[in-house]
């Protein structure tokens, strides 16, 4: 597969290590009410789609930048790639 | 040398002679041969045994679908077994022999397996060896696994060195046959960047083998002109021998070329070189592979495919025969007659299946209307029986069952090909691989004139997409020939096995069989009966499979549907796919710093990961591992030694959030964490169990160096980085990893203070100014940076130093000189593990990702009063049991019996099982200071049970002995020897 890395341009993806569904961004506030079954879920739910999935891809042997690829879990098509940081930035996620 | 089937004219060289050696029989060949077409010309019709029956077989094809003719090539470790003669590309001094066989290949003892036939019918794996029991393991299976396999492996290193390569084109045009070359011509002309790729050592296709015309002269001549001015373009490159097997995500395909493979030696070069090519499109010109009709006895030596015969007459020059008779079901096999009939070989009779077929031939037999029912001969096909009862000879049968497009390429990305009954044959569906087109025969465009045409709009098309503007060149002159099919899959009277499989030797009655015990869906049929498995997949048997089972279904072919094609499209060697990455370069080696010196100074050195680490350093007299770490420790203990821990990860941290960041990371608080301080850390999964630990330095404000484990150096960093740049994105803090930057080394032992003080510059190391968990900046031996801290992972009074990595060697070395005074010794990895075993610090085997916090003791270190990674997950009642396991010491109740590690601890009295089990050994070590073992493990409630006795049981070690459970700091439970 070819990942168009935003900064990079296209890179293959033996470059990249796989992490998982984008969700893991939105951590649980530990210390919120409700904290122990949102932990729950965030650790142990999660969508399997058939089509297009947003997932988590690091590219280590490259810049070390997180990114966000939208992948066709059908097709292998990939819809589009941003940095994690701005994605996670968009979800209210600062520090 | 006598090649008495060598007719007229071909493609080979008739000046040169090469030799080749045949089952150790000298035999005679021309450039330009192939193993197989020599082999023809030579006479040598039998060539192997089949699978399962041990039947007589011959060549039956032309290219890389050959079934039958695998043999294994040249000899001693370069051997390679299952090789398809007609891939074989002559060379002079070629070695070759046939397989399958027990005794000569003429009297094979194994053939009895054919009259036992009946035995030996689809699914009998499974029916038959059920019983007695007993039998299995020492009789069947020895016997199916003597049987089973076809060539033999040389069981020696493959002496060849293959390589990986890289190569990227505007498109890929896959197949150098007609369609192929006028694509090429065409996207050549236009400027874009090009890659050819043909399996064949000739390029030209079928051109090769027909005797069209092309702009009026020969096709062959046309396809040698157009690859030499392909050649001659600076932005195509153009490659034969090699094959595209594979089509991957996003126009990427797996090529392999052969190099050497058709030279008597490399000469050093690789032998094959497995290429990834990148394209934005490519154009599938694969063609069509033809397949056969089942009737009796269709699998004799001397049967082939009459498209193959028709390559060995017109390309090779090589008759298979002398009386050839030709059977077929469209107008493609008439061609097959002519052909042989013009180049004066006897036609001794063309049966057409279609009583309507159209034509005639001067001077050959004719029956239109029927079909070969059975044929005789032994080891070489003598005569066939036609269906009308007429006896007629023969000593080749060319069979035309009609052509397969090669549909393989379109459907790697599970794209389902469909039919098509005009053509009587699959075509690659609308759902191709994206970026692939197809062209000429594999898209069902099966006359010349056609292929040409087709191949030249798609380029056009394709090119125009890709921004470059068509060369619009002219279509070649060529004139288009009938190709009328009317299916005639199998022959229905008659008792005879009729093959459909040859390599598998499945054969009709296997299929009928197949779907009458329930195996209806097409993949059911394949892995019941092995139809289309093995080194051909088929090629020449999967179609009419297919229709033998649609048959028998009551459905349509398109209703059975096929089975799926995956990559590769013909076998690739695992050398190929290994490329360099073999023996000592399987994986690359991280050297420490300190490795020259070590290696230097007796080391013997251990795999940790991709390090290699100095494991003991073996003294004069020592004998074995133990003496020499026995006083490693003890030197040590009692004065200095010096241990490189370049390979623990370390991670610089810095930022104004740096301390806010550590604190999210690590479970316990580093928030107020001194300047000029260390602190242990642990760090916890996101669901509650212990990740890693380490100790993290602040050198300045914002500024702090990280160690984890050698073993998670660099999924922590990676972790840390997710942290950073999506769950807490506005942190000022930034993070380098610098394991490879800076040469660190434990200095350890009651006379580490001395020793050092004599190589930093200008440092107070008294316990007040420098006390346990202090950590600084300074210089050492004049001027040199480097980075102190005094922190102990053997419980002594110890600190570790870090310099540039650049500064390594002379590190090592300069200590060295300096600690000569005070007896220094350098220690390896093992001495460092006893002395943590010994001081009861958890390392990998209890940080085994099963163990929480609580467990190692650890529990206080989990912050209640913060937000971390796995902080919340770690409150779970479940993993905070007061009845769960603890991390305690063990040492053996007799003093002289040696611990080993993996025993699990029960109850003396208890059985031994599951239900009795109460915790397991981690860590076991001899201790040269107590003079026993001790132990490290889990025990349920192990902080309440100090003193206990109980049995350590380890049936793999068959031990099982009596320890008693003691505190994890086995020497200096108090800690004052680190502090001191």
């Amino acid at each position: 597969m070819i990942i168009h890395h935003p900064l990079l341009g296209p890179r293959d993806a033996a470059e990249f290590v796989y992490k998982g569904d984008v969700s893991l961004i939105d951590r649980p506030d530990g210390m919120g009410d409700g904290a122990d079954d949102a932990f729950h879920d965030y650790l142990y739910l999660r969508e399997n789609p058939a089509g297009e999935h947003q997932e988590l891809w690091y590219h280590e042997q490259g810049d070390r930048s997180w990114l966000v690829v939208t992948r066709n879990t059908l097709t292998h098509e990939i819809s589009n790639v941003e940095l994690a940081r701005d994605l996670a930035r968009r979800r209210g996620r600062s520090a | 040398m006598n090649q008495p089937n060598r007719i007229s004219d071909g493609l080979v060289d008739r000046a040169t002679a090469l030799n080749f050696d045949w089952n150790g029989r000298q035999m005679s060949a021309h450039p330009g041969d192939t193993l197989a077409s020599a082999l023809l010309a030579n006479g040598q019709v039998l060539v192997g045994r089949s699978f399962k029956y041990h039947r007589p077989r011959g060549i039956f094809s032309a290219g890389s679908e050959e079934p039958n003719a695998l043999v294994q090539l040249r000899k001693g470790p370069a051997l390679e077994p299952n090789t398809r003669a007609a891939m074989v590309e002559m060379f002079d001094g070629l070695s070759a022999t046939s397989q399958n066989h027990r005794g000569s290949l003429e009297y094979d003892l194994m053939a009895v397996n054919d009259w036992m036939a009946r035995w030996f019918s689809a699914g009998f794996y499974y029916k038959t060896f059920m019983w007695p029991k007993a039998f299995w393991e020492k009789l069947y299976e020895p016997a199916i696994r003597a049987s089973a396999g076809l060539g033999k492996l040389s069981m020696q290193p493959d002496p060849d060195v293959y390589d990986h390569g890289f190569l990227h084109c505007d498109l890929l045009i896959i197949g150098a046959g007609p369609a192929g070359l006028v694509a090429a011509l065409e996207a050549g002309n236009s400027g874009a960047r090009v890659i050819v790729a043909d399996e064949d050592f000739l390029p030209g296709g079928r051109l090769n083998a027909e005797t069209h015309e092309v702009n009026d002269i020969s096709g062959a001549d046309w396809a040698a002109q157009t690859v030499a001015e392909l050649h001659a373009m600076d932005n195509v490159r153009f490659m034969t021998r090699t094959t595209v097997y594979g089509a991957y995500d996003h126009g990427i395909y797996g090529a392999l070329e052969r190099m050497t493979d058709h030279l008597p030696h490399s000469g050093g070069k690789p032998r094959q070189v497995l290429w990834r090519i990148y394209t934005k499109r490519a154009l599938l010109c694969a063609g069509a592979t033809e397949r056969s009709i089942a009737f009796g006895n269709n699998d004799r030596p001397g049967i082939m495919l009459a498209g193959a015969v028709r390559s060995y007459a017109n390309r090779f020059g090589v008759t298979p025969g002398k009386r050839v008779a030709v059977m077929t079901n469209n107008d493609d096999g008439w061609r097959t007659a002519r052909d042989l009939a013009a180049k004066g070989v006897h036609v001794t009779a063309l049966i057409d299946t279609r009583a309507d077929a159209p034509g005639s031939m001067a001077g050959t037999r004719i029956i239109k209307g029927e079909a070969v029912a059975n044929t005789r001969g032994r080891k070489a096909l003598a005569q066939i029986t036609v269906t009308n009862g007429e006896v007629i000879d023969a000593d080749c049968l060319a069979v035309a069952g009609g052509w397969s497009p090669n549909v393989h390429l379109t459907c790697h990305q599970r794209g389902r090909p469909t039919w098509r009954d005009d053509i009587a044959a699959f075509v690659p569906g609308g759902d191709l691989p994206p970026g692939m087109s197809v062209a000429g025969a594999a898209n069902g465009a099966m006359t010349l004139a056609a292929a040409m045409a087709e191949a030249k709009a798609k380029t056009v098309s394709i090119l125009a997409e890709l921004g470059h503007g068509p060369a619009d060149l002219p279509l070649p002159k060529t004139s288009d020939e009938t190709a009328g099919i009317t299916p005639f899959w199998h022959v229905k009277s008659g008792n005879k096995r009729a093959w459909v499989d040859l390599q598998n030797d499945v054969t009709t009655k296997d299929i009928k069989q197949s779907h009458q015990e329930g195996f209806h869906a097409v993949e059911h049929l394949k892995r019941y009966t092995t139809l289309g498995m093995a080194t051909d997949q088929g090629k020449t048997a999967n179609v009419l499979g297919l229709a033998i089972m649609a048959e028998t279904s009551g459905k349509s072919i398109p209703e059975t549907g096929t089975t799926i094609f995956r990559p590769p499209y013909s076998p690739v060697p695992i050398g190929a796919f290994a490329g360099r990455s073999r023996g000592k370069n399987f994986k690359p080696f991280r050297l420490t710093p300190s490795h020259k010196w070590a290696r230097e100074n007796g080391a013997d050195f251990v795999e940790t990961g991709m390090w290699l680490r100095a494991q003991w350093f073996k003294q004069g007299p020592e004998k074995g591992w133990r003496d020499s770490v026995d006083r490693e420790v003890i030197q040590t203990r009692g004065g200095v030694g010096i241990c490189d821990v370049t390979t623990l990860g370390k991670i610089d941290i810095q930022g104004r959030d740096a301390a806010v960041f550590l604190n999210k990371i690590y479970s316990n608080a580093f928030l107020k964490l001194p300047v000029g301080k260390v602190r242990y850390g642990l760090m916890l999964r996101e669901d509650g169990i212990a990740y890693d630990d380490g100790t993290t330095a602040r050198l300045a404000e914002n500024h702090f160096v990280m160690t984890t484990t050698t073993a998670n150096a660099v999924t922590v960093f990676r972790n840390m980085e997710f942290a950073r740049q999506c769950l807490w994105p506005d942190l000022d803090v930034h993070l380098i990893s610098t394991t490879d930057g800076w040469a660190q080394f434990a200095v350890a032992g009651p006379k580490s203070r001395e020793l050092l003080s004599k190589v930093v510059d200008d440092l107070d190391l008294s316990n007040e100014a420098f006390p346990f968990m202090a950590c600084t900046e300074c210089t050492v031996f004049g001027g040199t940076p480097a980075r102190l801290f005094r922190i102990s992972f053997s419980g002594e009074l110890a600190y570790e130093i870090a310099v540039p990595a650049r500064f390594g060697d002379s590190m090592i070395r300069a200590m060295m000189e300096v600690g000569r005074e005070f007896d220094a010794v350098p220690y390896g990895t093992e001495a460092l593990g006893v002395m943590r075993i010994e001081k009861g610090h958890a390392a990998g085997n209890e940080l085994n990702g099963q163990t929480t916090a609580a467990m190692l003791g650890l529990g206080m270190m989990v912050s209640k009063t913060k937000d971390c990674i796995g902080s919340k997950a770690s409150e779970r009642p479940e993993m905070n049991r007061e009845d769960d396991m603890r991390l305690v010491g063990f040492r053996p109740v007799d003093r002289n019996v040696i611990l080993a590690a993996g025993a699990h601890f029960l109850a003396p009295g208890d059985p031994a099982d599951m239900a009795h089990d109460q915790g397991w050994m981690t860590s076991v070590a001899f201790s040269p200071e107590l003079g026993h073992s001790v132990g490290l493990g889990f025990l349920k409630r192990g902080k309440a049970r100090m003193g206990e006795t109980l049995r350590a049981y380890n049936p793999a070690r068959d031990q099982d002995i009596l320890v008693e459970v003691c505190s994890a700091h086995h020497i200096d439970p108090e800690g004052e020897r680190q502090r001191g």
